[in-house]
C-alpha cells in the first residue's frame, strides 16, 4: 500500500517542532507499524536527510519502550497492543496516518518521537518497591499463602510496561493510571503491606511533584493500555491513599 | 488549604461535594413536583423551607459552601490540568475513540449550569433574600406559589431552564458514577452505581423540564 505520513520533526528539545509529510510506497500489509516506520528511515537515510528518531527496544510489546501517538491514539487504532504490535493492515491504501510524540508537560520531547519518560522513573524509586532482606537469608515467598484471587490481580496490575500511553491519553495528562497499578501489586500482597502507607503517599507525592494532570476518570487510559490495566487499579489507590491519611 | 494538596485529596473533596449537590437536587426536585399537585402543599413547603431556622441559618448556607466550593475547586482542577497537558497539543486527536463526550466537557456542562445557577438566584434567592432582610416585607404564607408561576410565564426563561436541565444531564451523567471511583469504590457494585445513576441523571433533570414546562403551559 501507499501512504501519506504526517510526522512531528523536532531536532532537540528547545527546538520549535513541525509536521513534515512524507510518502512511503509498497508498504506489506504484513508489516509491523515500526518495520514501516525503518523503511521511511532507510529512504531519508539513502536520500542525505535525517532519520525519524522513535523509541523501541524488544518489538515484541514487553519493554514499553515504543510510544507513538498514531492517528490520534497512543499505541494506534487497535486495542490491547504496543505500536511495535501494531499491524499495517489496519491501515488502507492511499490513507494518511499521523504519527506524533506522546504529549504532556512531565514527558518532555527529546527529538521528534522521543519523549523522557524519566518522570516515571522518579515515580518508582518513590516507593515502587520492598524492602527485602538479599543478605543471603531470603524466605521463600511461596512460604507466604496468598490467595489465587489476591495474586491474580496483583499479576494483572504488574502487567503495567510503564509505556505512558495513559499519560498521552488522557485529556489532563494524568498518571493515575501507572501509579494505581504500581501502588496494586504491592497492596494485594502480604510482602508490600509493610510500605503500603508509605508507598502511596511518597509515590503519590511524587507524581504531584513530576506536574502529572488531575484524574477525572473519563476511562480513556484504561481503553489504550495495552497491556489492560483497569480502572480498578485507581480506585485502590485512592482507598489506600485515604487509609493512609487518616492513620497519619 | 493543605488537605487539598495533593491530587488525591482534590479528586475526593470534587467527589463528596458533588454527591451532596446530587442529594440536595431530590430534595429540590421533590418539593418543585409538590407545585404540581397541589398549591396549598407548596406554599406550606415553601413556607417551611424559607422560614425554619435550621434550613435558613445551616442548611442553606453549607449548602452555597459546597456550590462554590464545587465550581471553585473545579476551575483550579481544569487549571492544574491544562498546565499538565502542556502549549503543546496533539495535530489529531481522537477522543472519542476511548471516552465519551460527558467525560470529556465536565468544564463546559459545569459552566453552563454556573450560568444557570447565577439566572436562579436572580430569580428566586436574590428577591426572597429583599423580601426577608432588605425590605422585611411581611410574611405571607400563600406567595410562593404565585411567585413561582410569574417565573415560568416567559418562554425565554423557560427555553434558558429547560436547556440548563440538559446540561445538568450531561453533567451528571459522567459525575454520578465518576465520584464513587473518586472515593476508591470500583468493585461488583460498580455496574448498579453506574445504572442508578445513569437513570438518576436522566430522570431528575427531566422532572425538572417537565415542572418548568408544567407552569409555562397551564399559566
Amino acid at each position: 500500500m501507499n501512504l501519506t505520513l504526517k510526522i512531528w520533526r523536532q531536532k532537540g528539545p528547545q527546538d520549535k517542532g513541525k509536521m513534515v509529510d512524507y510518502k512511503v510506497n509498497d508498504i506489506s500489509e504484513h508489516m509491523s507499524f515500526l518495520e514501516m516506520m525503518d523503511v521511511l528511515n532507510e529512504q531519508l537515510v539513502n536520500s542525505g536527510e535525517e532519520p525519524v528518531a522513535f523509541d523501541h527496544d524488544c518489538r515484541e510489546g514487553i519493554c514499553g519502550m515504543c510510544s507513538l501517538y498514531i492517528n490520534g491514539e497512543a499505541h494506534g487504532p487497535d486495542r490491547g497492543i504496543t505500536t511495535c504490535q501494531l499491524h499495517m493492515r489496519m491501515f488502507n491504501d492511499g490513507d494518511t496516518i499521523y504519527i506524533e510524540p506522546w504529549r504532556a508537560a512531565a514527558f518532555p520531547v527529546i527529538k521528534d518521537l522521543v519523549v523522557d519518560r524519566t518522570a516515571f522513573e522518579r515515580i518508582q524509586q518513590a516507593g515502587g518497591y520492598i524492602s527485602v532482606n538479599t543478605s543471603g537469608n531470603t524466605q521463600d515467598a511461596n512460604s507466604l499463602p496468598i490467595s489465587k484471587h489476591a495474586a491474580d490481580e496483583a499479576m494483572d496490575a504488574a502487567a503495567c510496561i510503564g509505556c505512558g500511553a495513559c499519560v498521552a491519553t488522557c485529556k489532563n495528562s494524568s498518571a493515575m493510571l501507572f501509579v494505581g497499578a504500581k501502588v496494586s501489586q504491592y497492596a494485594l500482597l502480604p510482602q508490600g503491606k509493610i510500605e503500603a502507607a508509605d508507598r502511596v503517599m511518597n509515590m503519590v507525592h511524587q507524581m504531584d511533584l513530576e506536574g502529572f494532570g488531575n484524574c477525572t476518570n473519563t476511562g480513556a487510559c484504561e481503553i489504550e493500555c495495552p497491556k489492560g490495566i483497569t480502572l480498578v487499579n485507581i480506585a485502590r489507590m485512592n482507598r489506600e491513599f485515604l487509609k493512609a491519611s487518616l492513620k497519619g | 488549604m493543605g488537605i487539598l494538596s495533593s491530587s488525591i485529596a482534590r479528586k475526593v473533596s470534587m467527589a463528596l461535594s458533588a454527591l451532596f449537590l446530587v442529594f440536595f437536587l431530590l430534595i429540590h426536585v421533590s418539593v418543585n413536583l409538590v407545585s404540581v399537585f397541589s398549591e396549598d402543599a407548596f406554599n406550606a413547603a415553601s413556607h417551611f423551607m424559607g422560614t425554619n431556622p435550621l434550613i435558613q441559618f445551616v442548611m442553606q448556607p453549607v449548602l452555597i459552601f459546597g456550590v462554590v466550593f464545587h465550581f471553585v475547586l473545579g476551575f483550579i482542577l481544569e487549571l492544574k490540568n491544562r498546565k499538565a497537558v502542556g502549549v503543546k497539543s496533539y495535530a489529531k486527536n481522537n477522543g472519542a475513540a476511548n471516552s465519551t463526550w460527558m467525560s470529556r466537557n465536565m468544564i463546559y456542562s459545569g459552566l453552563a449550569i454556573l450560568a444557570f445557577i447565577a439566572l436562579h438566584f436572580i430569580d428566586f434567592w436574590l428577591p426572597e433574600i429583599n423580601h426577608k432582610y432588605i425590605e422585611v416585607l411581611p410574611e405571607d404564607p400563600t406567595r410562593y406559589y404565585h411567585e413561582l408561576r410569574e417565573k415560568f410565564v416567559n418562554p425565554i426563561r423557560v427555553g434558558a431552564y429547560v436547556l440548563a436541565f440538559v446540561f445538568l444531564a450531561l453533567h451528571l451523567l459522567h459525575g454520578f458514577q465518576s465520584a464513587f471511583q473518586s472515593m476508591g469504590m470500583n468493585n461488583k457494585y460498580t455496574k448498579c452505581v453506574k445504572n442508578f445513576g445513569k437513570t438518576y441523571a436522566i430522570v431528575i433533570p427531566l422532572l425538572f423540564i417537565f415542572i418548568a414546562l408544567f407552569h409555562h403551559f397551564t399559566h
